[in-house]
């Protein structure tokens, strides 16, 4: 199996090709090791129980994955789509990779821990007066992982291995990069649900 | 006429597939559907008939789409290798840790065997699911 984290020689589209070449890794190696702390940090929260530490996760992670969905989708996404061709794909070669590995990370953190957290307060009972809060927030997130999940990280990898092509098409990367933008927005819209449903539950 | 506006809506340079997309994302709803009832219910006991129906119908419909994705011809399988062999890698990961939690949560018995048999669909639709995505526009390699 090769590596999909191997460098590579990337070429501009027909538009860009007075951009230099530039060398860029699919998946950023270098953050690898981040990912692996927040993992095994988040099973040790759970393992143990800690209530300080499964809140710290579930509410890092949860601010941070609706902060980000809401700022692509409705900040950067527009800015994209006014930018040129080669300014986008200058762009996506840079954005595209971390996000591959900030994401998964981050809703990992979020759900692995939010649903730790509720157990722990007693709020997956059916008796519990949250409890028909949380069954919303798990069809909330249920619609927003299919969607993260079937169209934007595909249209995410995609728009990678498009890019590392030696002429890439400047046709296909837009389509996929307003999959991915657009896909974002919706997803960051349903985070204000879920905000929404949070809050409710935290304040009892 | 239909083919011929579908074909128009391609960006120059793809071409029309069966819909192994679209199958993924029905498997991956049907499991997260029965997620949801599963948790739900949780940490009572839950009825397994839904369950169980959504599982063998996520099961069906990855078989079928297994099919699909074998039947196409001009691919280019090396690259549809490559990314579903590290997805699954890391989504074998993400499984494992989540059957960790159900083991955790003393799950046991047939609901166990039922979420563990959920988590194994997932673990295998989203690789299958992603290499399609990104095998589909490559060139196809010399042995398809």
């Amino acid at each position: 199996m090769a590596s999909i984290a191997e460098p590579v020689q990337v070429q501009a589209p027909p538009a860009a090709r007075a951009q230099p070449l530039r060398d860029f890794q699919i998946v950023p190696l270098a953050g690898l090791p981040i990912v692996a702390v927040v993992i095994v940090g988040m099973i040790v929260a759970i393992a143990t129980n800690s209530l300080w530490a499964l809140d710290f996760y579930h509410i890092v992670g949860g601010g941070l994955w609706t902060g980000i969905d809401l700022f692509l989708g409705l900040v950067l996404g527009p800015i994209m789509g006014s930018m040129s061709i080669p300014a986008r794909v200058e762009f996506s070669t840079r954005l595209m990779p971390k996000m591959l590995l900030i994401m998964p990370t981050l809703v990992t953190m979020t759900l692995g821990a939010g649903f730790q957290l509720a157990r722990s307060l007693g709020n997956l009972s059916a008796n519990s007066p949250q409890h028909s809060w949380l069954v919303a927030s798990y069809i909330v997130v249920g619609v927003m992982a299919t969607i993260a999940i079937g169209l934007l990280e595909p249209a995410n990898i995609a728009v990678l291995f498009e890019l590392r092509k030696p002429q890439p098409n400047g046709a296909r990367i837009e389509r996929l990069m307003k999959v991915f933008i657009y896909t974002a927005g919706i997803t960051g819209l349903m985070q204000v649900a879920t905000l929404v449903i949070m809050t409710h539950i935290a304040a009892g | 006429m239909e083919a011929h506006q579908a074909q128009a809506q391609l960006v120059p340079g793809d071409r029309e597939l069966p819909p192994v997309q679209q199958i993924s994302i029905a498997v991956l709803a049907l499991i997260v559907i029965g997620g949801i009832y599963t948790a739900s219910h949780l940490p009572r006991h839950v009825p397994q008939g839904p369950t169980i129906a959504l599982l063998i119908a996520a099961v069906l419909l990855l078989a079928a789409n297994g099919v699909l994705l074998s039947r196409i011809e001009q691919f280019n399988w090396r690259v549809f290798r490559q990314v579903a062999g590290w997805v699954l890698l890391a989504y074998a990961v993400i499984a494992g840790m989540l059957e960790y939690v159900f083991i955790y949560d003393h799950t046991r018995g047939t609901q166990l065997l039922i979420l563990t048999l959920m988590l194994a669909v997932f673990a295998v639709n989203i690789p299958l699911l992603l290499g399609f995505s990104v095998a589909r526009f490559q060139a196809p390699d010399a042995s398809s």
